[in-house]
């Protein structure tokens, strides 16, 4: 039963009971994958120990049965059938008690080392809801843990309850109707499954008549006031808007001075680097390479990237654990439906805005193949924080006219507008990925509205930066890093007068200039696939010749250089189409060659955006010289 | 009552139904029932969303969000 001092904890339940919450307030910061709470895929893993034994925790995915109907059912199942756990906690919400049962009478069906946890025993007490804990235990005949993992009460008497079970101290004699799940012969196999759920249903019906008190003939009824609002008519898509209107700007607005701060703090680093590689006597090649390659790229990536996420991801993460997203989905639902594709893919696109890469993770949350495909292919076509920079320097640049008063609204309109076209790219793509290559995929549509929480704002923050911002920043640099190199070596290794950089712009001008930007804007993308905020740094190396990554001091006098290098309005316009359709990132490119598991998924998610962008610009750029406009 | 009979994707905020008959098939009829959604079972439409679909109805206890075509599947026959 033990292996060796491991006791293998398995936990599961269906989505939104706050299993991710307990397996973390079980596990805390040991875990092996920092994957997204309650979006589980892969399982993630944790240690504990408890009265001196090891225990080893594993995070199923969140279902709502283990019929196999999903990915994530097979796998719950599977893990469950085969690993044999030495325990299995099966997580139920005490304000949806009956439901929530349903599956913890499947999981009694195929093991006896089990405990539930009945979990946010808070809420339900808030709304009036009484579970009878050792009635529900006597009726199961699994021990039966009350707990509030937010508060982490129950926590320890859930870690007791499992190890009993693990050591066999306590007999468990789960109390199913074994004959309500056998087939009567003479059935088809259809008939047998809903004869088995139906009989399911009906067991827990009649388990959660026995157990749970209401206080209050309608304990959601304040949920349902709030959604009436927040979903309402009238009211849902402005909210809407608002809310995820300000973590934009506060994302946008906050980053400036700590990213300014932590540019100035790396590059005070680079002196020291700088000072140790001289005295340790590095021959100027290699000095170039670390200092002015890879750790000029690295402190770039860093600077420019980690302050946004620092604050996106937390106040996303907050909207999510308010339980407000899955109400976003709900009323942007019918958009997508046009579009082939499903309303979390709104939340995915949200996401896209911070990083395509969490954009790509986040589609977890899509339950059916085709619908994530698409969300995961189209995520690219939303700016991230790291393209966001490009198209406001270009809205300001030349979006403006004569400037004057009204010259910040002409560029953020600029901006907002090409964030708009981004949106109806993806609907447009989407729909032609869905009725193409994706055609036959399975589909289906169900979105729960779970109830809504007080979010618990400490372990928001720790956790939205461990899991999101660090696990993000962590794959950007490992592929910054390398790409340090690659510029470095691109700008300083030459093939007779001229640097390899010149000479693949060069080749490359053709295609630009038939893009209506030109080989150097065409390198910079390339050479700023690893991140792209190098973008504009590299731009600027690339014009003035220089063999190391340049900031200028004014928007003013990087106007200047690319007027200088022929930029006209309509060389602005392409670079942000070409910021707004163009292969994803490095980062973002790893993230889903590791999510779908495919080559091919990859090549596609490189190769729709980048054909979009050079046919989007192609078009803008010959459509503007025929008429005449530049 | 059979006169009563409607699908979930008709009934209107705040109606109140049993299910008589559920018609959808395969994985979708599968997870309707695992929400619990069998004969006899009790859903009220609770919300519609600003375009008019999806809408969300209550099922023991919990809100879940159908699209027409999904909840065209279920037949319930209305409470007075």
């Amino acid at each position: 039963m033990i292996r060796g001092v491991v006791v293998v904890v398995a936990l599961c339940g269906n989505p939104n009971t706050g299993k991710s919450t307990i397996f973390n307030c079980l596990t805390g910061l040991k875990q092996h994958t920092g994957n997204w709470p309650g979006k589980t895929v892969l399982s993630a893993q944790g240690h504990y120990q408890h009265h001196q034994v090891n225990h080893l925790a594993i995070d199923l995915p969140g279902t709502y049965s283990l019929h196999a109907n999903s990915a994530e059912e097979e796998i719950a199942r599977d893990f469950i059938l085969q690993a044999q756990p030495d325990c299995t906690v099966i997580v139920v919400d005490a304000t949806c008690l009956e439901r929530n049962l349903n599956l913890a009478l499947q999981v009694l069906a195929l093991t006896k080392r089990a405990v539930i946890c009945v979990n946010l025993m808070d809420e339900a007490q808030r709304k009036g809801i009484v579970v009878n804990v050792p009635e529900l235990s006597r009726r199961l005949g699994v021990p039966v843990v009350g707990t509030s993992a937010r508060s982490g009460s129950g926590l320890s008497e859930l870690k007791d309850a499992v190890l009993d079970v693990a050591r066999g101290d306590i007999e468990t004699e789960p109390l199913v109707e074994a004959n309500s799940y056998r087939c009567e012969p003479g059935l088809s196999q259809e008939e047998c499954r809903d004869l088995i759920t139906c009989n399911t249903v009906k067991h827990a019906e009649s388990i959660a008549a026995a157990v749970v008190t209401l206080q209050s003939a309608t304990p959601h009824a304040v949920d349902r006031k709030i959604d009436r609002i927040l979903t309402g008519r009238l009211f849902g898509i402005p909210i809407m808007l608002a809310l995820l209107g300000s973590v934009f700007w506060l994302t946008i607005a906050g980053a400036n001075v700590p990213g300014e701060l932590l540019a100035t703090g790396l590059f005070r680093l680079e002196e020291h680097l700088s000072w140790l590689m001289t005295s340790l006597q590095s021959p100027p090649w290699l000095y170039g390479l670390i200092v002015t390659g890879v750790w000029r790229t690295l402190a770039w990536v860093i600077s420019v990237m980690l302050p946004p996420m620092a604050i996106f991801f937390p106040l996303f993460t907050l909207l999510e654990d308010l339980g407000y997203l899955p109400r976003v989905a709900f009323n942007l639902d019918a958009l997508f439906k046009r579009a082939g594709a499903h309303g979390k893919q709104a939340l995915t696109m949200c996401m896209g805005f911070g990083c395509n890469a969490a954009g790509v993770i986040a589609t977890r949350i899509i339950d059916s193949p085709r619908e994530r495909l698409i969300a995961t292919i189209t995520n690219n076509f939303v700016p991230c924080n790291g393209r966001f920079p490009i198209l406001i320097a270009m809205a300001s640049m030349f979006m403006i006219g004569t400037g004057g008063h009204f010259a910040s609204f002409w560029a953020a309109l600029a901006v907002l507008l090409t964030v708009v076209l981004g949106v109806g790219i993806t609907l447009v793509v989407s729909k032609l990925l869905a009725m193409t290559v994706l055609k036959g995929l399975p589909s289906s549509f169900t979105l729960e509205l779970p109830p809504y929480r007080v979010p618990q704002i400490g372990t928001v923050l720790v956790r939205s930066l461990l899991d999101r911002t660090l696990f993000v920043l962590a794959r950007a640099v490992a592929v910054a890093a390398p790409a340090g190199v690659v510029i470095w070596a691109m700008a300083n290794i030459t093939v007779g007068d001229v640097s390899l950089l010149n000479l693949a712009a060069s080749s490359l001008d053709p295609l630009g200039r038939l893009m209506g930007l030109d080989g150097f804007i065409l390198m910079a993308f390339i050479l700023g696939m690893p991140a792209n905020e190098i973008v504009i740094p590299l731009l600027i190396m690339s014009y003035l010749g220089a063999n190391t990554m340049l900031e200028l001091d004014s928007l003013d006098a990087l106007r200047q250089l690319l007027l200088d290098n022929g930029w006209t309005w309509l060389t602005a316009l392409c670079t942000m189409l070409f910021a707004l359709n163009h292969f994803p990132c490095g980062t973002t490119l790893l993230t889903i060659r590791k999510e779908t598991m495919s080559r091919k998924w990859t090549w596609v998610s490189f190769a729709v955006p980048t054909v979009t962008g050079i046919v989007v610009c192609v078009l803008v750029a010959q459509g503007a010289r025929l008429l005449g406009l530049v | 009552m059979a006169t009563n009979l409607s699908s979930l994707a008709d009934m209107s905020v705040g109606q109140r139904g049993r299910v008589v008959v559920l018609k959808s098939c395969d994985a979708i009829r599968q997870r309707m029932l695992d929400f619990g959604l069998i004969v006899a079972t009790t859903v009220e439409a609770v919300h519609v969303s600003p375009a008019g679909d999806p809408k969300a109805y209550s099922i023991r206890g919990a809100v879940i969000a159908l699209r027409s075509e999904i909840a065209r599947q279920v037949i319930v026959s209305l409470d007075d």
